[in-house]
């Protein structure tokens, strides 16, 4: 068993009307020092078997079939 | 006019578009399972409704424009059959593949339910020859994520192509500023294919087609569809 994090984030220059809330609530809050926040998803996955390229791929195919919209959104894939 | 309304876990508007599909048509469409793999043989026009499909979880639409029947709906719009999404079904549209570009979360944050005038762009079969372009009419929003966004080149492609079909104004048809709800892109409230066969939209025409609840400017739609199909 092999555990993995996808990490979705926004295309530069798209814009995150939830990020911009988020950053004027901590400012709201006296948070110091936030410049600037952009929302993004976490998906921790479990694959089984061993095989790091397979489970390379698969995880390729399951960001640019569906945990990402490509028109919009970046992703990383980190495996354990 | 053949029409079958494809049912998604999470639709809520499939009762109201399949009325307004009987009033201007005489038949009662099809309901279609999202699980089925194929419409009723004969359908002219697949019709995704509104609602919340899968919740809205991961992105609006993205599980259901993934769901075996998007299959045959794209085979048909690749036939030239004709598609019609509205609000949520304009998000499972985008979320396929079979339009471009995406529906983002309102730039105001706000989930926005009440009346909004539309500008008529295109007043042409098989979906708005009812219409006179440049006509205003009144239908109803009731939609959090409308934000129409998409690449500059798309965006120009679209422009350039007259494929946007519906765009926000005010009551005297004024474009633009407080006339947007959502922060669309120039005023997007909805767009064609490239062969003009599938339509998305946010608002609901399908909700203006009786007096009793404020106006009937939707029944254009309808009618068009209803016509082209005689005409045919």
């Amino acid at each position: 068993m092999m555990k993995a994090r996808v990490v979705v984030t926004l295309k530069n220059g798209v814009l995150d009307p939830q990020g911009k809330a988020i950053e004027g609530a901590l400012k709201a809050l006296d948070v110091s020092g936030v410049a600037s926040v952009r929302q993004g998803k976490v998906f921790d996955i479990e694959l089984a078997g061993a095989d790091r390229s397979a489970a390379e791929t698969s995880l390729k195919a399951a960001c640019e079939k569906l945990l990402a919209n490509t028109v919009i959104e970046n992703y990383k894939i980190e495996i354990a | 006019m053949r029409a079958a309304v494809v049912l998604f876990p999470g639709s809520n508007r499939e009762g109201d578009v399949a009325r307004a599909l009987e009033q201007a048509t005489g038949h009662k469409p099809a309901i279609v399972w999202h699980g089925d793999h194929d419409l009723p043989a004969g359908v002219d026009l697949a019709v995704l409704p509104g609602g919340f499909s899968y919740g809205d979880y991961l992105r609006c639409g993205a599980i259901a424009g993934r769901s075996p029947i998007m299959d045959a709906v794209r085979k048909h719009a690749e036939r030239g059959g004709l598609v019609l999404g509205i609000c949520n079904g304009f998000q499972i549209l985008c979320e396929s593949g079979l339009l471009p570009g995406v529906l983002m979360r309102n730039a105001n944050l706000h989930f926005v339910c009440k009346m909004q005038h539309l500008k008529v762009e295109r007043a042409a079969a098989p979906f708005t020859g009812a219409y006179k372009a440049g006509q205003v009419i009144k239908v109803c929003i009731a939609h959090g994520e409308g934000n129409y966004e998409a690449d500059d080149a798309t965006i120009e492609t679209i422009e350039k192509d007259g494929r946007v079909a519906f765009r926000y104004c005010d009551e005297q048809g004024r474009v633009g500023g407080s006339a947007n709800p959502n922060g669309s892109r120039n005023d997007i409230a909805g767009i064609y294919s490239e062969k003009f066969n599938v339509l998305g939209m946010m608002p609901h025409p399908e909700n203006l087609i009786d007096p009793l609840v404020g106006g009937v400017d939707g029944r254009g739609l309808f009618n068009s569809l209803a016509a082209f199909r005689q005409a045919a």
